[in-house]
């Protein structure tokens, strides 16, 4: 009796609930599955029951990859994502390293600077950026975006950074001081190698966010074959209010692939990167 | 630098305390200030210069495309104070956050608590539920696009199967309708967000003040409000206003999904925005973005009231 007690409370407290939240989480995912493997014909059949898959095919795949600029979005998604990614892991390797390790004065002000720059949102900035852009003669080029997707990378993975830097220990880096290094060759030689795997976190949430930004790549590479996957999807996969319903699901399918996979493995660094800085945890 | 550079090289004891004499570059102030010039030269040029331009672009009549355009002061201003659809467009976004906030709180704290036990798979059962959050929201909005589309939309197939409805929901017909459906896709991407920074909280809850609350027999909903609450009260309201900004702020779902429409009644301040900028009117798209800043003004500095109180 005791344990199917335990059992029934287990059922309630944990798989229930569980169940509940998976099916509203991953409803509309399992739809997109379902609608990219359907054949056309079938899937405007509103007599059939959506959910049942019949001749299930790959002709949406097929099409999304020899028949539109699909392969290009990706390729213009990687090179814009990766240029950003560096420049901005760059930058906020040293910013991050400087509020996390060095006392200076006016160095508490700049964190919170840095911070609350992470709250600024693109929908405040996009219409003075894209006259910038255009005077740079920027327009669809990808420079345009690796110099603007650090604006809101920089911030977080500074932030992020700092967090991890001030996780390293000091004694570490003085030891090599007192040995004759210079503070770059401390910072290059001891404390970077330590703090390679919050690199690589901040590097791989660089990656997503990047890869997912929008607004801007719909205004300054909104236009013919420069465009990045979200913007080629929504606007090129719908053409005059004619839905591609089984290309656009799979496009969304693997569109989120990159992106899915990386945070996989990070769900956890995510969380105490982000909140590192505000908790102090 | 270059008499720097010429200095003799010093012995390794000047430097064994870090407040002595040292090298320029080595000393800890000129290093960090070098450290920041790379960052902040992007952060001025592509955050700072905006701001400012955009400001002194929603205090002119500047039209794509056109050369000439002249200061025209507060007007742009005055314009969407009696602008119908700037007003609603203030009540929507406003509806949009107030709305959605409450309900991925509530439901990311009751996935955060389910995710919090022990079970088998659970770093994958976890990984999955986070992907609304992980995905592109201009793809997972597409999808939500389809399970409200008027013809094709299962959730009406489903209603109607079991005769709870006539005829399929027009979701996007109408105001309410839409406004409603976009707050249960922005409720679905969010809420794995509030439960997986909650869960992190909860990481630090005491397991032996929980027992002891016990012992001194407190119940389960007791030992909530009583021990793990306090702990995970900074988290919580700092997520809280972190979506509060980025729902204030968003754009992308609603772009997908309404446009705006149907007829201007569903536009928040990122679209209304662009859409006046595709109507080619700088100016009053500047001051139609810059609107959100006293709002956002207001949320930071709630929020770093928090962030700087727990120092």
């Amino acid at each position: 009796m005791v344990g199917s007690n335990a059992f029934t409370q287990r059922l309630l407290k944990l798989w229930i609930p569980l169940l509940l939240y998976g099916i509203f989480l991953l409803f509309p995912f399992a739809w997109m599955i379902i609608v990219s493997i359907k054949p056309d014909q079938l899937l405007l059949d509103t007599r059939l029951n959506p959910f049942a898959i019949i001749n299930p095919t790959l002709e949406n795949y097929r099409y999304l990859v020899q028949e539109t600029e699909f392969p290009r979005w990706i390729w213009n998604t990687f090179v814009v994502t990766i240029g950003a990614t560096a420049l901005s892991l760059f930058c906020s390797i040293l910013i991050g390293y400087a509020l996390g390790r060095f006392r200076f004065k006016g160095g508490n002000t700049l964190g919170i600077a840095i911070f609350l720059l992470y709250l600024v949102p693109p929908t405040l900035l996009f219409i003075p950026l894209s006259q910038i852009i255009s005077r740079f003669g920027l327009y669809n080029s990808y420079w345009s975006l690796i110099l603007v997707y650090p604006t809101f990378l920089i911030p977080f993975a500074s932030w992020l950074l700092m967090g991890y830097f001030r996780t390293i220990s000091r004694e570490l880096e003085d030891a090599a001081l007192v040995d004759g290094a210079t503070r770059i060759q401390a910072m290059v030689r001891i404390v970077l190698p330590l703090a390679i795997p919050g690199v690589l976190s901040a590097g791989i949430f660089c990656f997503t966010l990047g890869w997912n930004e929008f607004l801007y790549a719909l205004v300054f590479m909104g236009s013919g074959e420069m465009k990045t996957v979200p913007v080629g999807v929504v606007s090129d996969l719908i053409k005059a209010d004619v839905y591609f319903w089984g290309s656009l699901m799979a496009a969304g399918i693997l569109g989120s692939v990159p992106v899915a996979i990386a945070y996989a493995f990070l769900v956890d660094n995510y969380v105490s990167g982000l909140t590192a800085g505000a908790t102090k945890g | 630098m270059s008499v720097v550079a010429a200095e003799p090289r010093r012995e390794p004891e000047v430097i064994v305390t870090p407040r002595g004499k040292a090298r320029f570059w080595d000393r800890e102030a000129p290093l960090a200030y070098l450290f920041m010039v790379p960052g902040l030269i992007i952060l001025l040029l592509f955050m700072a210069y905006p701001f400012f331009l955009g400001i002194y672009l929603s205090l002119t009549d500047k039209m794509v495309g056109f050369a000439d355009f002249s200061f025209i002061g507060l007007e742009n201003y005055q314009l969407l104070l009696s602008d119908p659809t700037f007003h609603r467009t203030v009540a929507n976004t406003l509806i949009y956050s107030i709305v959605t906030v409450p309900f991925k709180l509530l439901l990311g704290l009751g996935l955060a608590l389910v995710l919090n036990q022990v079970f088998p798979l659970s770093r994958f059962i976890r990984a999955g539920l986070l992907l609304p959050w992980i995905v592109p929201t201009a793809i997972s909005s597409l999808a939500w696009l389809m399970l409200f589309d008027s013809v094709l939309s299962p959730i009406s197939w489903v209603l109607r199967d079991w005769g709870l409805i006539g005829a399929n929901i027009n979701f996007f017909g109408d105001r309410w309708n839409a406004i409603g459906a976009i707050c249960v896709a922005n409720v679905w991407r969010g809420l794995p967000f509030f439960a997986i920074s909650i869960l992190a909280g909860l990481q630090a809850v005491s397991p032996e003040l929980n027992e002891a609350a016990a012992l001194d027999g407190a119940n389960a909903f007791q030992r909530f409000f009583a021990v793990t609450l306090p702990t995970i009260r900074t988290i919580v309201l700092i997520t809280t206003l972190f979506s509060i900004i980025f729902t204030f702020s968003d754009f992308q779902l609603i772009y997908v999904l309404t446009k705006g429409g149907p007829a201007n009644s569903t536009h928040v301040f990122g679209t209304y925005a662009y859409q006046a900028m595709g109507f080619s009117a700088l100016g009053q798209a500047a001051a139609i973005a810059l609107s959100m800043l006293p709002f956002l003004a207001l949320f930071a500095g709630i929020l770093l009231r928090y962030i700087r109180s727990d120092d």
